[in-house]
């Protein structure tokens, strides 16, 4: 069970958010440019890491916000959590 | 617990007392034939067929832990085939045919057991579904029925029927040469049947790196040094990203928890297995007597071994809707396992762009189920350089060619 620190409401339980897997992957800019390998890769690819992953969460049972995470897949300790728009941090 | 009944055998009490050993751990050797990454049960499987039906035993089976500790010891050890698609059904309905060959085969007991499952529909769009999957099922020469609750109650009595529970039970697919087996006993016996022709086991020797030379893998490096391979074989289940990212393979895999649990040991309650879409949870009764329940994914993505407390809550309670028989029963133990989980909720078997680099991965939730038909499949496709007729719809390529087989639905776990 996870603790989240949610940006806004502070540290909740996992069972009051939603996933929303890899965070920064942005929307082709010319989807009409794009080879099927190239669609493929955004459709269906994911970063898969055993380690640090840069991921989404929304907070649906309380401030109902997106927010980005950076967690260690492999301990599950989120290192950081930032608002939708800011960078990723650097973990040290 | 009361007496058996005159006549009535106890499942396993007249099982073989284990000789010492089933397999030698061997030392690694410099360079082998054919390397295969992972001794879970698809591990176990392939190389037991590479030797047997292909003549190839100069073959290494590398696990980093102990063999067949990973997802083969964690598993609800449902079997069955009946999947929507032809693709699925032919690989699935391939490996059904085995096990019910497999003891013979093997010379070793699996308690294998087909004692049916059903799968539960209660919407009506689930009853839909479920009434266009039998028939799919039976096109495909998979034995399936749709059932009525009453006659989802006559094959397991202790299925709550009423209607007026939240989500009551509309009716259910059936499949009656479906069932379970004793899982650890599966893998010890391809590991003992592929060690007596010759397979090497290595246990505790951990894959840190693939030796791409010209396109080609040429060797694999390992916590217990550098072995060289003419074929590389992955099947490394929850970990299949990070192995076949030492070739720079991408794979469309999230790794995810998986969770299940057991019971203490009960009386013989429950004949079948019983599995629901829709409030979550499947169960069947091992041999020994403890209920064995599993669930959905942990949502998150996550390597650890271990998920999340209001999965198994939200998967009791479906249990007891369902069941409630079930409501003084105890959990014992609960565990998880890392799964690999694509985008269309089938398998990954095939080819890679690395030459001599071979790939099986992507069976997520239901791997257990296709152990010796994929075993059979990837072994043909390793030892030939070409997928098997059975797993060729299961490329990578369908990714890009959008051929993709969605099974979500008979995959019978929330992903």
């Amino acid at each position: 069970m996870l603790l989240i620190p949610c940006p806004w409401c502070g540290p909740r339980d996992e069972a009051e958010f939603h996933y929303g897997g890899q965070a920064h992957v942005a929307y082709p800019e010319d989807p009409a440019a794009l080879s099927d390998e190239e669609w493929a890769r955004y459709l269906f690819f994911r970063d898969n890491p055993k380690g640090l992953f840069a991921e989404r969460w929304s907070h649906t049972a309380g401030c109902r916000r997106w927010f980005n995470a950076v967690r260690d897949t492999a301990t599950n300790e989120i290192h950081a959590v930032y608002r939708v728009g800011e960078p990723r941090p650097v973990i040290a | 617990m009361s007496p058996e009944p005159q006549g009535r055998r106890t499942p396993g009490a007249d099982l073989p007392d284990h000789p010492d050993r089933l397999w030698r751990s061997a030392e690694p050797k410099r360079a082998y034939d054919v390397v295969i990454v992972g001794g879970g049960g698809h591990g176990l499987a392939t190389a037991y067929y590479l030797a047997k039906n292909h003549g190839i035993t100069n073959v290494a089976v590398l696990e980093r832990g102990w063999l067949a500790g990973g997802n083969m010891a964690r598993n609800t050890t449902i079997i069955r085939s009946n999947y929507l698609w032809d693709e699925s059904a032919g690989i699935y309905e391939h490996a059904l045919k085995l096990w019910e060959g497999l003891e013979e085969d093997l010379g070793y007991p699996l308690l294998f057991s087909q004692r049916g499952v059903l799968n539960l529909a209660h919407s009506l769009q689930d009853v839909r579904d479920s009434v266009r999957r039998v028939n799919a099922n039976r096109l495909n020469g998979v034995d399936a029925e749709w059932l009525t609750p009453e006659q989802v109650k006559e094959v397991c009595p202790i299925v709550d029927i009423s209607p007026d529970v939240r989500y009551p039970v509309l009716g259910g697919t059936y499949q009656p040469r479906a069932g379970i087996a004793k899982h650890d006993y599966v893998a010890w016996g391809f590991a003992k049947a592929a060690a007596d022709l010759g397979v090497d086991m290595i246990e505790h020797c951990e894959v840190t790196g693939l030796d791409v030379r010209d396109g080609r893998v040429t060797g694999v490096r390992t916590t217990r040094g550098p072995i060289a391979a003419g074929k590389v074989a992955l099947a490394a289940a929850g970990h299949s990203s990070v192995v076949a990212g030492y070739a720079g393979v991408s794979l469309p895999l999230q790794s995810h928890p998986l969770q299940a649990l057991v019971s203490e040991l009960l009386e013989p309650v429950h004949p079948t297995v019983v599995m629901s879409n829709a409030v979550h949870v499947y169960v069947s009764q091992a041999h020994k007597g403890e209920l064995v329940m599993g669930a959905g994914i942990d949502a998150a993505n996550s390597y650890r071994q271990r998920g999340a407390f209001h999965i198994i809550e939200r998967q009791m309670s479906a249990a007891l809707e369902l069941f409630p028989v079930f409501a003084r029963a105890h959990v014992l133990r609960t565990w998880g396992g890392v799964v690999d989980v694509t985008p269309d909720a089938s398998p990954i078997v095939g080819l890679t762009p690395v030459e001599d680099l071979y790939v099986n991965c992507g069976w997520g939730t239901g791997g257990f189920k296709a152990t010796p038909g994929v075993g059979w499949c990837y072994a043909h496709t390793v030892a030939t350089g070409e997928p098997h007729p059975l797993n060729a719809p299961f490329s990578l390529e369908r990714f890009t060619t959008g051929k993709l087989v969605d099974e979500h639905g008979a995959a019978a776990v929330a992903h």
